[in-house]
């Protein structure tokens, strides 16, 4: 650092400390907020330029302190950023004042200059603090979107719901075969009427699913198949092959009934068996 | 006078979105994109469906061979028809064998083969231009009925 830099560098040092109740109560004004609060993060960056140290550790935690509390209280990032600039302004308003003009501009630049570079933490910090909460959830998607459920002795069904990457098909698979083995159960019923669109990448997950499952001695049928969706995989040229396909989970709920040898009589139940004879 | 140019520079947005494909959450996103395009232009739901599963196919194909690529999705007119047109680019290996490329089945990966050709099923108006080296990109369009 250059003379002139530290002599301008300490001249802003001084003037913070000699007028730091008017230069804290103007801060507070520009940025809305309590001169307690701000008051802690001034004397934090005091004493950094006190000791002449470069390590502003302790007024980023601050700041991030800040950042935090105000976006809980619905303020958003560039309100923050534009409080923590407001410091500028506050000072502005002293080397305006003050008599040794040449070196307080100076400083003033210099000042500046920290004062974007701790504004912009606070954006960070605020960024960081969603990306987690997106991490989090989805990661609770993940978990959330893929229960197995069992529909009657010996059969179990997997609503799947939203689009299916790899990494769910992962988790749906796993979860399946792992309830299989649990239960017992010898039919699955996939049902996909909450996909919104079946791609061959789609298309492929399912086919490798119904095999690993068939290979577990258990027999899968795939449900939910709406006009479009059908459209779209004839149009594509995918082949299910022997696979049971079904328009809804009640068909493939009596498909499977049918083939366990299970009765279902009485009044709705009956209606379920004659539609299921139909297909 | 700048309120109006902002006016202009808005339905130039909307009349044309682009999007960078770079990992399969992308791909989604190409997805989401196209289906609301799809529904102001007032494609019907079998054609929608189609459509967006075109474009998935298209946009998985550029990530999966290219490591990445450009989505444009404009809409478009024929008279009082209207229509999306979506167009794929990438900068990867390119294709060697368009024809095979597009025949069902083939493929050098790992998927069953059916993305490109079915694609071109899929929709009313298919132009591939691709050579070794040069790139990829396909051009699609769905009309309203």
């Amino acid at each position: 650092m250059s003379v002139h830099a530290d002599v301008a560098r300490r001249r802003v040092e001084e003037l913070l400390r000699a007028h730091e109740e008017q230069a804290v109560r103007r801060w507070a004004e520009i940025a809305k907020a309590s001169p307690e609060e701000l008051g802690e993060i001034y004397q934090a960056l005091l004493s950094v330029l006190d000791e002449g140290r470069d390590d502003f550790a302790d007024v980023r935690g601050l700041l991030a302190d800040l950042s935090r509390s105000r976006a809980r209280a619905g303020y958003a990032p560039a309100d923050t950023a534009r409080a923590v600039f407001g410091l500028k302004e506050a000072l502005y308003e002293v080397v305006e004042a003050d008599t040794d003009g040449v070196e307080a501009a100076r400083g003033f630049i210099w000042f500046s200059r920290l004062i974007d570079d701790l504004g912009l933490f606070t954006f960070e910090t605020y960024a960081d603090a969603r990306e987690k909460i997106i991490l989090d959830q989805a990661e609770q998607l993940l978990e959330l979107s893929t229960p197995v459920v069992k529909l009657w002795e010996n059969i179990v069904a997997v609503p799947l719901v939203g689009t299916l990457d790899s990494a769910r098909t992962q988790v749906v698979m796993e979860k399946l075969l792992q309830t299989l083995v649990d239960t017992g159960a010898e039919h699955a019923v996939i049902d996909i009427t909450g996909v919104p669109a079946v791609d061959t990448q789609v298309a492929q997950h399912l086919l490798k699913t119904v095999v690993a499952a068939r290979l577990m001695g258990a027999e899968c049928i795939i449900s939910g198949i709406r006009p479009q969706i059908a459209h779209t995989i004839v149009t594509l040229g995918i082949e299910f092959g022997d696979i049971v396909t079904k328009a809804s989970l009640a068909d493939a709920l009596a498909h499977a009934f049918r083939r366990s040898g299970f009765q279902v009589s009485g009044g709705g139940g009956a209606h379920v068996a004659i539609r299921a004879e139909r297909v | 006078m700048s309120d109006d140019r902002n006016m202009a520079d808005d339905r130039n947005m909307a009349d044309d979105q682009n999007m960078a494909i770079a990992s399969s959450a992308d791909v989604v996103g190409v997805r989401r994109l196209v289906r609301s395009v799809a529904l102001e232009v007032g494609l019907s739901l079998v054609d929608q469906t189609k459509i967006v599963t075109a474009a998935s196919e298209l946009a998985r194909n550029a990530l999966v061979y290219a490591g990445g690529g450009d989505v444009r999705v404009e809409t478009v007119r024929n008279g009082a028809r209207r229509g999306l047109k979506l167009t794929v680019s990438d900068d990867g290996p390119g294709i060697p064998d368009i024809d095979q490329a597009l025949s069902d089945g083939w493929t050098t990966g790992t998927g069953l083969g059916l993305g490109l050709g079915g694609s071109r099923r899929l929709v009313d108006e298919f132009d591939l231009a691709s050579a070794p080296g040069k790139g990829t990109t396909v051009t699609v369009t769905k009309w309203a009925r």
